[in-house]
């Protein structure tokens, strides 16, 4: 019986020949991952158990992406513990000021990602790396601290679900609107437990952005990780990024899967996701009379180049709507400068919009874009739960970047062709 | 291991935002966190539970963001145990992880608001009333994890042992 890419990579760092779901195994990681919410329980735990050290101090990545630049004196101590206990163990993969970028933009940019492997993350949205052909997982602060003091963590092997795309894409149709699409069609715990991957010929045409898009937002249907097959995009993104080797695993034809959905993408236009779950998608068409407060372009489903190449196209010229906020996050500094030669940030600025620095903020009501009683935002980002960006009374809408700077420039919920 | 509380309903899809919203992530104490959880949902929870209490839900309990605060701002309640539908995958692992039972049964529909509850654990039965429910047997690893005081007791026990 042939394996699924994940099982493959699941049995390879269990030391197995073959695994199926359900089996539990023991998997050596790659890498784990914490950022400045999750790393201060994790470092506390890590040290009431009496470890003296981190398994290989190589292996470890902090990234102070959530609150930062610190938003308050609480999130500034939490900031500065982590660092001082990073240089206590000799961990020098910690990401803050200037070098500080999304994390799940941040390590693929700097290579710390490669196909093939394992890596876990005390960030739910660690599940972006699949797009790479690695198997990557988000998990809790006691996981992590067991990751970290041993170099390996218990799992079940989950079922796959094959999401075979074909088609042709539409104009301004992205990576954004077909995982909006897959939720709205299986719901937020249509993947529960599962791994859920992407393939067929479709994705193939997809870029490496919108495939980081697709598999971030795995976890929004209840899924353990996403996955890629890895091609020439996979690699062309990776080859001047890698110091190291790395292992491509791909499914075998008679893999067994749970179920397989097959996807015309040329039926996919835009979409978005109203208010309070991921799941509740409608076209941009029936939405026109939403009018915004706010909308922020950025985060760590869409705040990579070729989301502010399309925003940057459609503001070009023109000005955000009276009376509403439009934020634009670009991920890393490295996606910021890209920008700035681009001349896409001089765009926004004229446009009326505020540039941030690259940080979780906005998207879970940190900092940098809170929305007050009865308004409503619409975001790139990946959630819109009750509060998420703010007050209880708030309302947060899901696009892709095409839709939200339309909508920044109309004032409501629109479709780029009306601005252009 | 057997609990008797009072049932507090919530329903499908009760998401970690709403459990500890993100602007309390600043803090690890189990009492600041309880102190806010649920809020969004009912700013009065924290005052209205007592100890020994179980949350009942509908299906997937605990999706959203890996915080692990989500558990520990229930237990830091005294609530032992939540009974769902189903449960999100990053809160499941984390909630065994911390002491803080889980267990899935559809009751939802079937019990009121308040009624109270006996549960038994390891025989993976509910009582409210005259009515009886069977729970999904929770993995006997998970059950030693709890009974061990939690992952990171089983992970100290394993460094003392220089494992």
């Amino acid at each position: 019986m042939g394996m699924t890419i994940t099982e493959k990579i699941l049995a390879y760092h269990s030391g197995k020949e073959y695994v199926e779901p359900g089996e539990i195994v023991e998997v050596k990681i790659d890498l784990a991952l914490a950022n400045d919410i999750t790393a201060p329980l994790s470092i506390e735990e890590f040290e009431k158990t009496g470890a003296k050290r981190v398994f290989d101090p190589q292996k470890i990545v902090f990234v102070l992406d959530h609150f930062t630049p610190s938003k308050d004196v609480q999130s500034a101590e939490n900031c500065k513990r982590i660092k001082d206990f990073a240089k206590r163990m000799g961990i020098k993969h910690v990401y803050d000021g200037g070098v500080c970028g999304i994390e799940h933009a941040l390590l693929p940019e700097l290579g710390l990602v490669m196909p093939g492997d394992v890596v876990i993350g005390a960030d739910s949205h660690t599940c972006t790396y699949g797009a790479l052909g690695a198997f990557a997982t988000g998990v809790g602060s006691s996981d992590l601290t067991f990751g970290m003091a041993t170099g390996y963590l218990w799992f079940k092997v989950p079922e796959s679900i094959k999401f075979l795309c074909y088609g042709k894409w539409n104009k301004w149709v992205s990576g954004k609107d077909l995982i909006l699409h897959i939720i709205g069609m299986i719901g937020v715990d249509g993947a529960l437990y599962s791994a859920m991957e992407f393939t067929g010929e479709a994705i193939y045409d997809l870029s490496i952005d919108s495939r980081f898009t697709v598999a971030n937002m795995s976890v929004e249907a209840g899924a353990k990780n996403g996955i890629f097959p890895v091609d020439e995009v996979t690699l062309h993104y990776v080859k001047d990024k890698t110091v190291r080797g790395f292992k491509i695993f791909g499914s075998d034809p008679d893999a067994k899967y749970r179920e397989v959905i097959e996807i015309d993408v040329g039926k996919i236009g835009l979409k978005v996701a109203c208010p309070h779950l991921p799941s509740n998608v409608k076209d941009v068409e029936e939405l026109r009379g939403v009018t915004l407060d706010q909308v922020v372009i950025g985060s760590c489903t869409n705040g990579r180049i070729e989301d502010l190449k399309i925003a940057a196209e459609i503001m070009k010229g023109k000005k955000v709507a009276e009376g509403l906020r439009c934020i634009i996050i670009p991920a890393t500094p490295k996606i910021y400068l890209e920008a700035l030669k681009r001349g896409y940030i001089q765009i926004f600025l004229e446009a009326g919009c505020v540039i941030s620095p690259p940080t979780c903020g906005p998207c879970l009501g940190g900092h940098m874009g809170v929305l007050a009683k009865n308004e409503k935002a619409l975001a790139t980002t990946n959630r819109n739960f009750i509060g998420r960006m703010g007050h209880p009374e708030s309302e947060v809408y899901l696009s892709g970047p095409a839709v939200a700077s339309a909508s920044a420039i109309m004032g409501r919920i629109a479709h780029p062709e009306e601005v252009l | 291991m057997k609990f008797r509380g009072r049932a507090f309903k919530f329903g499908d899809n009760i998401d970690t935002d709403v459990i500890i919203p993100a602007r309390y992530l600043t803090h690890t104490d189990p009492k600041v966190l309880a102190s806010h959880c649920m809020e969004p949902l009912d700013s009065e929870f924290s005052k209205k539970v007592r100890p020994g209490d179980i949350i009942v839900a509908g299906s997937n309990f605990g999706c959203g963001s890996s915080r692990e605060h989500a558990a520990i701002a229930i237990l830091g309640l005294g609530i032992p145990l939540v009974i769902a539908k189903s449960f999100a995958r990053i809160f499941y692992r984390n909630a065994f992880n911390k002491g803080l039972i889980l267990l899935e049964s559809d009751i939802y529909e079937h019990v009121k608001d308040g009624v109270e509850i006996e549960v038994d654990v390891r025989e993976g039965l509910i009582k409210a009333g005259e009515k009886e429910f069977r729970a999904k047997p929770i993995p006997h690893f998970m059950i030693e994890l709890v009974e061990s005081g939690g992952l990171l007791n089983y992970l100290k026990k394993k460094l003392e042992l220089g494992g």
